[in-house]
């Protein structure tokens, strides 16, 4: 059954914005992202939103809604009052390029930061061999769709311009945590999490995995215990000590 | 207000938050459930009396090890006797050291205590943030050493609910409404304990190759199970150590009678 959604949209650039009053008909069972389509079909031909797959899986149309980050395409109307209104803005930490759309490069600049996966030589017959058990943390990670709402709602960057030169962020801590629990991966990155990356500057207040479209458990499973695989390194004397005598984990430091 | 959300290349939006729910009820709830515990746990830990009420000794105080301790509540002898002040000092600078460097707890203070970030999606009000790089927040990396220091805690706590099989004039076979109390206090010490997330990584999460390490690789999935609920664990701790002590102050003031099963 149709109803008229009351919708405040941000609508404006780097230059300036507000947000714009719009009553859009709806129907049951639609999503945010169906409404702001309608919008753009009906009455703003010139709204910018960015979209892909309409089924969460592309990570391209995250906004905030009602003041959350969120996926517009797996936010549903029904969880709303029909009597509500739903406040869609662009995301608020990185610079807007125009109504919805962000401009989220600054992902990609910390992603080219990050020392991409080095396995050793293959097997004698060429292949190279995992057990499941020890990739299965990984495949947790492997979840991602890069919506980037983890490095949206993240106030060390979110709320500090200043640090977005130093900290890389919830998404890259995954990454860096996917590659060191790797058993076929032969670097050390844990200097450069904590160094260049600014794993010391997260404290684990967790809207990352708030937020997270996928339900990855990023700080529990991802950043917590890559800040423990820091300390390890550099925090616990047993730990060097056992790696010295040992002989333990001979990685190449990155 | 910080500079953040309102920052010039990004969207122009008035306002810290859009967020029109109750976002400030889970940080006010933890505000004013820590504060009350600090305050009830700062007088009791300095009070110096009513800890003991034979047989149960308050969490407060065990291993009681200074000179004040009572007649029968110094299991462990009396290596502090030098130190004059309240026992509890001496041993529960490792408990809250525990808890101030857990992840968990970490995690509530940050939001209720420091609004940094008060809630997710919500500026905080600092001009400025380094994180937990610099002293004294780069302490928190020591969480591992409080953890094994606790879990020593936790085993004299377990000793004492031993000894809570007594009755008042110390022989075995009997129990109360107070072994029941500490017995319970002890069973979610031990499953905040080993449900931390330092126990995770140090028992099995630190390894790469979980499939050569097989025992581990087993306590490691244990761990993981419990550490999904260790907020809840937190919590439920929390209450339970300070219930356990309340009840043994009741009874060391004489406002109630222990309930004896048998």
């Amino acid at each position: 059954m149709a109803y008229d959604l009351k919708m405040r949209v941000w609508r404006g650039d780097s230059r300036g914005g507000d947000l714009t009053d719009y009553t859009v008909s709806v129907e049951e069972g639609e999503v945010v992202l169906d409404a702001i389509h309608r919008l753009q079909a009906t009455q703003a031909g010139d709204l910018a939103v960015r979209w892909n797959c309409k089924a969460g899986k592309c990570g391209s149309c995250s906004a905030e809604i009602n003041g959350r980050p969120r996926l517009m395409c797996m936010t549903r109307l029904a969880d709303f009052h029909q009597a509500e209104t739903i406040t869609v803005t662009p995301m608020r930490t990185f610079p807007v390029i125009r109504d919805l759309v962000t401009d989220v490069s600054f992902n990609y600049e910390k992603a080219e930061q990050l020392p991409s996966f080095a396995p050793g030589p293959p097997d004698a017959d060429g292949k190279r061999r995992m057990m499941q058990s020890d990739v299965e943390r990984g495949q947790e990670f492997r979840k991602c769709i890069e919506c980037f709402l983890c490095q949206d709602v993240c106030h060390v960057v979110r709320d500090h311009e200043e640090n977005k030169p130093a900290f890389a962020g919830p998404r890259f801590f995954l990454r860096y945590a996917e590659l060191d629990m790797h058993p076929l991966d032969t670097n050390d990155r844990r200097a450069l999490a904590q160094g260049a990356a600014g794993l010391g500057m997260c404290n684990i207040t967790k809207c990352c995995t708030e937020v997270c479209p996928e339900n990855i458990k990023i700080t529990d499973n991802a950043i917590i215990p890559m800040k423990e695989r820091v300390v390890d390194r550099k925090y616990d004397p047993v730990v060097w000590l056992g790696s010295k005598i040992f002989r333990r984990d001979r990685r190449e430091e990155v | 207000m910080s500079t953040g959300v309102h920052h010039g290349e990004r969207a122009r939006i008035s306002g810290r938050t859009l967020r029109e729910d109750r976002w400030w009820l889970s940080p006010l709830v933890t505000f004013v459930v820590f504060s009350a515990f600090v305050v009830y746990a700062t007088w009791r830990a300095f009070s110096g009396e009513h800890y003991y009420a034979s047989p149960y000794l308050s969490p407060f105080y065990s291993p009681c090890m200074g000179a004040q301790c009572v007649e029968g509540s110094a299991d462990f002898g009396r290596p502090f006797s030098w130190f004059p002040y309240s026992p509890a000092l001496i041993i529960l600078v490792i408990p809250l050291g525990f808890r101030m460097t857990c992840y968990y707890y970490r995690k509530a203070y940050y939001r209720a205590f420091w609004l940094s970030p008060p809630a997710c999606a919500v500026a905080e009000p600092h001009s400025k943030y380094t994180g937990e790089r610099r002293f004294p927040l780069i302490l928190q990396n020591g969480h591992r050493w409080a953890l094994i220091a606790s879990a020593l805690i936790a085993l004299v706590l377990t000793y004492d609910v031993i000894l809570a099989f007594r009755n008042a004039e110390h022989e075995w076979g009997h129990m109360g409404l107070g072994t029941l109390v500490l017995l319970v206090n002890v069973v979610l010490i031990w499953l905040y304990t080993l449900s931390c997330h330092s126990c995770r990584h140090l028992i099995g999460g630190r390894l790469r190759h979980f499939s050569k390490h097989p025992v581990r690789y087993r306590a490691w999935t244990w761990v993981s199970r419990l550490n999904r609920d260790h907020p809840k664990y937190a919590w439920l701790s929390l209450f339970s150590v300070a219930l356990a002590d309340l009840y043994v102050y009741l009874l060391s003031t004489g406002a109630i009678t222990d309930v004896r099963f048998f």
